[in-house]
């Protein structure tokens, strides 16, 4: 029988699951689309792993991470349930004990995360501005029509350095426009939109920070060897990208969630046939105090099992979460 | 002549308190709601900071309950807390609303004209009715911030999650309905006992955090998205460095015989800032300071999107923190505020401290490099 603790990231672009065997080895991963559904998504993502499992799994723990951890880990039952830039620093550490600086960028935020002697020591977490985002990225490469995965490689390519305006989205975006205008090259380009991507990075996360070495880049665009390129040539060391790099958040739960059982002695898990229940999320905005606050209630198969959103606690206190766990 | 006033934390409390006793009528704005934020946002120049915002809504929901005259401090000093009064006036007189603006402040020094003002909303010239009323409204204001502090700083060794709670919420909930600053101080005085005498479990691994930064979105927990009790859940002690009744004291009395406390502060601080940088920046980075060398795990500083003087502060704070060997978080917040990320952030933060508290607890010292 196999073994596993399970690791899920849900966040608002992407969500990943990772499978982690007892000795901390890193079984299986899989990344699927939130698209803005992350209940679906993740019901999905958890049939699929279960499938690619076998039979005989048995799950000893599991955390949730991301912005959507909290609904995930109502959903299936997670034993620890923890904030991004913290698992994004344990899966660092995980792989390279003496880290220093972890350069994160994801779909939808990106964040800096300074570390000495192996603890969380800073970090800046940027959420509002998408010019230093994969989203960004995704949608300059779907405009000049190169698949994203190429966009890497058309930036080393380049051997003339074109300056973007990085400042923010818009910005960049015209600025690209008129640079493409005056007729120069796509790789230079290219080449110039990760150097401003970086540049952005820098002087948004890290003002005041001082970057050391080793540094790691993590998070979905740490793929693209353009950006990292661009980091090496501004911070003038070397930028190393781990193997698991897109799915750090989801292995830092997963370490998390083993840290946690290993205390409490046993799992929440409600096992992998929560895919097969229904969920569905209602909200209304209660109208007892001028707060009006959006209430989110959460049903699974019909019945209600969490409430949130309250700022006085008239709801969420006022219910029974049964934490009945299905068949296991 | 009705009487209102924007919300800073608890402070309408005391202020009905005093108009109370002088028997002059209020009216209370609605409590800070998305709308109160929603109205002020609507008719505010798009840039200014949150508090402002905050109380043109305040002002506006007091009107349409039939407010006439709205009473306001007034500050000069190189930040534009200073022409909110003016900018608002405008506003609303732009909006067809037919008020009077009284601003607590001696123009170019005039003390007289100060004087000409009190009494005007006191609705006496006898000074010492006056005297007397403001006496109750700051006995009710200092008891309520101690009250504030203590819940704050008991909070997360309760026994029994929700007790503290039950009991401030009682508490205001009593204050509103009664009248005049005596009933108010009896009041707080037995909710104060009765909080120090909640069971606590002071043996718990309670992390210490100040907060600094700008002192509106400080004290008033609807900006800050309630900071100190999301702080206290997360079992942290929480000091706040600015409290209603220290400025108004400040700037009442102290700042014409000299302070100590704020003598200190602005000791602390000058390695850094040497110069009044407008609003509270100096003191940001002067209560920064002491927090470290009274052994707090961490300061947060709270500041509205586009505040001058704590923009100043906040550039300053890395090399403090790197000096005093304390992490320093900052959270901007303004009218586009999503509490995930802020909650998010908080979260981090608190790990960061715990297990930096755990990796150095039999360490004496606690530095980085
Ligand atoms: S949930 Fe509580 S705080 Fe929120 S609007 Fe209703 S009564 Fe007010």
């Amino acid at each position: 029988m196999k073994k596993c603790y399970l690791g899920v990231d849900i966040g608002s672009v992407s969500t990943n699951i990772i499978v982690m065997d007892e000795e901390d080895r890193i079984v299986d991963t899989l990344y699927l689309r939130t698209q803005g559904r992350p209940i679906e998504t993740v019901k999905n993502g958890l049939s699929q792993m279960k499938e690619r499992l076998g039979e005989d799994v048995h799950v000893l723990g599991v955390g949730t991470t991301g912005s959507g951890r909290n609904l995930g880990g109502i959903m299936i039952g997670a034993d620890v349930i923890k904030n991004e830039i913290t698992a994004h620093g344990v899966a660092a550490l995980h792989f390279v004990p003496d880290v220093r600086t972890i350069i994160e960028i994801g779909g939808q935020d990106s964040k800096i995360i300074l570390l000495r002697n192996g603890v969380l020591y800073d970090f800046a977490m940027n959420t509002v501005c998408a010019a230093g985002t994969g989203s960004f990225l995704d949608r300059q490469a779907e405009r000049l029509g190169i698949p994203i995965e190429e966009f890497g490689d058309l930036a080393l390519k380049s051997n003339a350095t074109v300056r973007i305006a990085g400042r923010c989205a818009v910005f960049a975006e015209s600025d690209m426009i008129h640079k493409q205008q005056l007729g120069h090259n796509q790789e230079d380009i290219i080449n110039g939109l990760c150097e401003a991507l970086v540049r952005n990075y820098l002087n948004n996360l890290g003002k005041g920070k001082e970057i050391q070495g080793p540094v790691i880049f993590q998070g979905g665009v740490a793929a693209n060897v353009g950006i990292k390129k661009a980091f090496e040539k501004i911070l003038g060391c070397e930028v190393v990208v781990p193997k698991f790099a897109n799915v750090m958040g989801a292995i830092g739960s997963a370490l998390l969630a083993k840290e946690e059982v290993s205390k409490k002695g046993s799992t929440n898990f409600k096992g992998f046939e929560i895919a097969d229940s229904n969920y569905a999320v209602k909200s209304f905005e209660c109208e007892h105090c001028p707060n009006m606050c959006e209430v989110v209630e959460f049903y699974r198969d019909e019945s209600l099992v969490a409430r949130w959103g309250d700022k006085c606690g008239r709801w969420s206190n006022n219910i029974n979460v049964e934490s009945k766990k299905l068949a296991q | 002549m009705k009487i209102t006033f924007p919300h800073m934390g608890n402070m309408y409390l005391p202020a009905k308190a005093m108009f109370d006793d002088l028997g002059v009528e209020t009216v209370l704005p609605p409590k800070n709601s998305k709308k109160t934020l929603e109205i002020g946002t609507k008719y505010s120049p798009e840039l200014i900071c949150l508090p402002m915002k905050i109380n043109l809504g305040n002002y506006i929901e007091s009107i349409e309950k039939g407010a006439d005259t709205i009473v306001v401090t007034g500050s000069c000093g190189p930040c534009r807390f200073g022409y909110f009064a003016e900018v608002e006036k405008e506003i609303l007189k732009d909006l067809g609303h037919n008020v009077e603006f009284v601003v607590l402040e001696a123009p170019d020094g005039n003390i007289k004209e100060l004087y000409n003002r009190i009494s005007k909303i006191a609705n006496t010239k006898n000074m010492m009715k006056i005297a007397k009323g403001l006496k109750g409204g700051i006995g009710v204001l200092k008891r309520i911030d101690k009250f504030e502090e203590t819940v704050l700083k008991l909070r997360p060794y309760e026994k029994n999650k929700g007790e503290m709670d039950k009991v401030y919420k009682s508490l205001i909930k009593n204050l509103e309905n009664s009248e005049g600053s005596q009933a108010m101080i009896k009041l707080i005085n037995q909710a104060q006992k009765c909080i120090e005498e909640i069971p606590i479990e002071k043996n718990r691994d309670i992390l210490k955090v100040g907060i600094v930064g700008e002192i509106y979105t400080i004290i008033e927990n609807f900006a800050n998205i309630d900071i100190g009790k999301k702080l206290n859940e997360l079992g942290v002690e929480v000091h706040k460095s600015h409290t209603t009744s220290g400025w108004v004291l400040e700037h009442l009395f102290y700042n014409s015989i000299g302070s100590t406390r704020e003598k200190d502060i602005r000791n602390a601080a000058k390695p850094y800032v040497k110069t009044m940088v407008g609003g509270h920046g100096r003191e940001t980075i002067g209560n920064t300071i002491l927090y470290a060398k009274d052994g707090y795990d961490g300061v947060i500083q709270v500041m509205p999107f586009t505040c001058m003087p704590e923009i100043v502060a906040m550039s300053l704070l890395p090399q403090v923190q790197n000096e005093y060997h304390i992490p320093i978080m900052t959270l901007i917040i303004d009218e586009m505020t999503g509490e995930a990320g802020y909650v998010t952030r908080l979260e981090a933060y608190i790990d960061l401290l715990r297990n930096r508290r755990e990796k150095y607890k039999n360490e004496k010292m606690l530095s980085w490099r």
